[in-house]
């Protein structure tokens, strides 16, 4: 008989509104945070703390890399600034000033991309970020956020502004369906085991949390036992829990609304190599997606829990 | 704070400063003695009449800042910390040489009493903006001063910073241009002309005072000026020599990005006894 998920997978807010209403919050208690924006705080609910502290709240325009730089420069003086866009704007607009004016002196930047992956929707790609997690990743001294859902958004926020060197936290669009309860502890570079598995590793990030967990209660029908885990940070990369599934499981399936190519998948693979290797599958995307309502596009590009579920498929029929 | 210096003192210690700049490059085989020369009496003036800022309190708050966005200048830029005694002096000629903090562009990771580490152009006055705002925001008095090239200004972002300051009213920042003509592939007025710079200025909501940048008094008196300005940010359009000093570097493209040979060095230093 199938066992019921423990996981009632309510919608809750976006996780870019979670991002928001946080950051309005350590604003209160913490008079250093500063933001940044660039034209879009009603997008990315900067506007909430543009409410509050106005004085503290820096519309800069449409112009990504000067944003950046002048957060570099208000790092340096001490402050700590979170700016934030669209991610498609911001990572690549502002690369090379997160590169040359954040990364490389290490200034204490807090930089939030909004809008992540294709579930943007209608506006398509020129607006879908795709790309971030790799780029993102490899900007030496980052720490790399992706929560999946309003409770870690909110602690991730919290985390980041006390933690001392640059921060990139990738946030979605869409409501998200709520993992976590109020009191769950976060930890940096600690992944969260959220359903225990013998038989297959989940490894999840961002909406494909829900849909991974929804593919174990399927497969739990099915006989087989499926361990769901939710990587909230994607650098440092938990390399005991990645390790430890590997050896348990034997095979792993890695599920993330990103290319594949310099996703969370291919990090976890590097871990897989160092440690214990095993059968790995891939579920994300690998070229651009085109306009359409975020539901079509998740659909139409393959990250369901159905497209989950083929994956885990395919590496078990390998393990045999 | 260093004593402020006379008009003869800073004069005096230009020249001393551009042997520094020589024997540096010459050491190190490689660098950019044109745009360094070009810029001395700028940051000579800046550190030693005009900033304040204290040596033995490298991190004050309240100090003035010097961003060095032509950060390929960074020769200039280390003679004259040295001259402070920000970093030792005895080892500047291990510029650009393994393990040396004098690094090919400045870098806080080698200094970390440098205000900003640059050298990927076009960046120093969104850095400058952000400290500007800082001290802002702390009701300090402190001001941040910016140096770019003139090359620089083709950079897009450049606009971008120039627009957020005057309509943000950043008039604690003040941005010299060290308009010396040049840039690496030749004059600029070839590459990419950028006349009439000082108008491009204006017409962004900037004060710009137009001077001689080799010529000390003027530096101080543009410096001066810019202090008054109330409202709205500063540009200094600093017409100077590209390699002044040095008769066979002056206004030579070749000398941009290279080192002189240790002949050329031997004459240039006498130049500037």
């Amino acid at each position: 008989m199938p066992a019921k998920t423990r996981y009632e997978l309510k919608l809750g807010m976006a996780t870019r509104e979670a991002f928001g209403r946080t950051l309005a919050e350590v604003g209160k208690k913490n008079k250093d945070v500063v933001v940044l924006d660039a034209d879009l705080s009603k997008s990315t609910y900067t506007n909430f703390f543009q409410k509050d502290f106005p004085e503290r709240f820096f519309e800069c325009g449409i112009a990504e890399s000067n944003m950046v730089a002048i957060a570099a420069g208000l790092a340096y003086a001490g402050k700590i600034p979170f700016c934030s866009s669209f991610s498609a704007f911001v990572i690549n607009k502002g690369f090379e000033q997160l590169r040359v004016t954040v990364a490389y002196p290490n200034t204490n930047v807090k930089v939030v991309g909004t809008h992540s992956g294709i579930s943007i929707g209608e506006d398509g790609p020129s607006q879908m970020s795709v790309e971030e997690i790799g780029l993102a990743c490899s900007l030496p001294g980052f720490l790399v956020f992706s929560p999946c859902d309003e409770v870690s958004m909110a602690a991730i926020v919290r985390m980041a502004t006390d933690h001392v060197g640059p921060v990139f936290i990738r946030a979605g669009r869409m409501k998200a369906a709520i993992i976590y309860q109020a009191d769950q502890k976060f930890e940096i570079g600690k992944g969260i085991g959220l359903t225990d598995g013998k038989d297959v590793t989940i490894i999840a990030t961002g909406l494909l949390v829900a849909e991974a967990l929804k593919a174990a209660e399927t497969l739990e029908g099915e006989g087989i036992s499926a361990r769901v885990i939710d990587i909230h940070t994607v650098k440092p990369l938990d390399r005991e829990i990645i390790a430890k599934a590997a050896r348990e499981t034997g095979a792993i399936v890695v599920a993330e609304e990103h290319l594949v190519d310099g996703g969370l998948g291919v990090r976890v693979a590097q871990i897989v190599a160092e440690t214990t290797p095993c059968l790995m599958e891939f579920v994300g995307l690998t070229g651009y997606a085109e306009s359409g309502s975020p539901e079509e596009l998740i659909d139409k590009y393959g990250l369901l829990a159905r497209d989950v579920l083929t994956a885990v498929r395919k590496v078990l029929a390998r393990k045999k | 704070m260093p004593q402020k210096k006379s008009l003869d003192e800073l004069k005096a210690l230009s020249k001393q400063i551009r042997r520094e700049i020589i024997e540096m490059i010459t050491a190190a085989k490689s660098g950019h003695p044109g745009g360094s020369l070009s810029a001395v009496e700028v940051v000579v003036a800046l550190y030693f009449g005009v900033m304040k800022h204290d040596p033995a309190n490298p991190k004050w708050a309240d100090r003035d800042r010097f961003i060095l966005s032509k950060g390929h200048a960074a020769p200039v830029l280390y003679s004259v910390l040295a001259e402070c005694g920000y970093t030792p002096k005895e080892s500047l000629n291990t510029l650009r040489k393994l393990g040396s903090i004098y690094q090919g562009h400045p870098d806080v990771r080698f200094i970390p009493t440098l205000d900003a580490s640059t050298g990927s152009l076009g960046e120093g006055v969104s850095l400058a903006i952000g400290m500007a705002l800082a001290a802002k925001l702390n009701g300090s008095p402190s001001r941040t001063y910016c140096m770019l090239g003139d090359g620089e200004v083709q950079e897009g972002q450049i606009w971008e910073s120039a627009m957020y300051a005057s309509f943000h009213k950043v008039d604690n920042i003040v941005v010299i241009v060290d308009h010396n003509g040049i840039q690496l592939d030749g004059w600029v007025k070839d590459i990419m002309g950028i006349e009439p710079l000082a108008e491009k200025w204006r017409a962004f909501g900037w004060h710009a005072i137009s001077l001689d940048g080799n010529n000390m008094s003027e530096v101080l008196s543009a410096f001066e000026e810019a202090e008054a300005i109330k409202a709205k940010p500063t540009v200094l359009i600093s017409t100077t020599l590209k390699g002044k000093g040095v008769s066979f570097m002056e206004n030579n493209p070749k000398f941009h990005g290279q080192a002189p040979t240790a002949d050329e060095a031997k004459l240039a230093l006498q130049e500037l006894q």
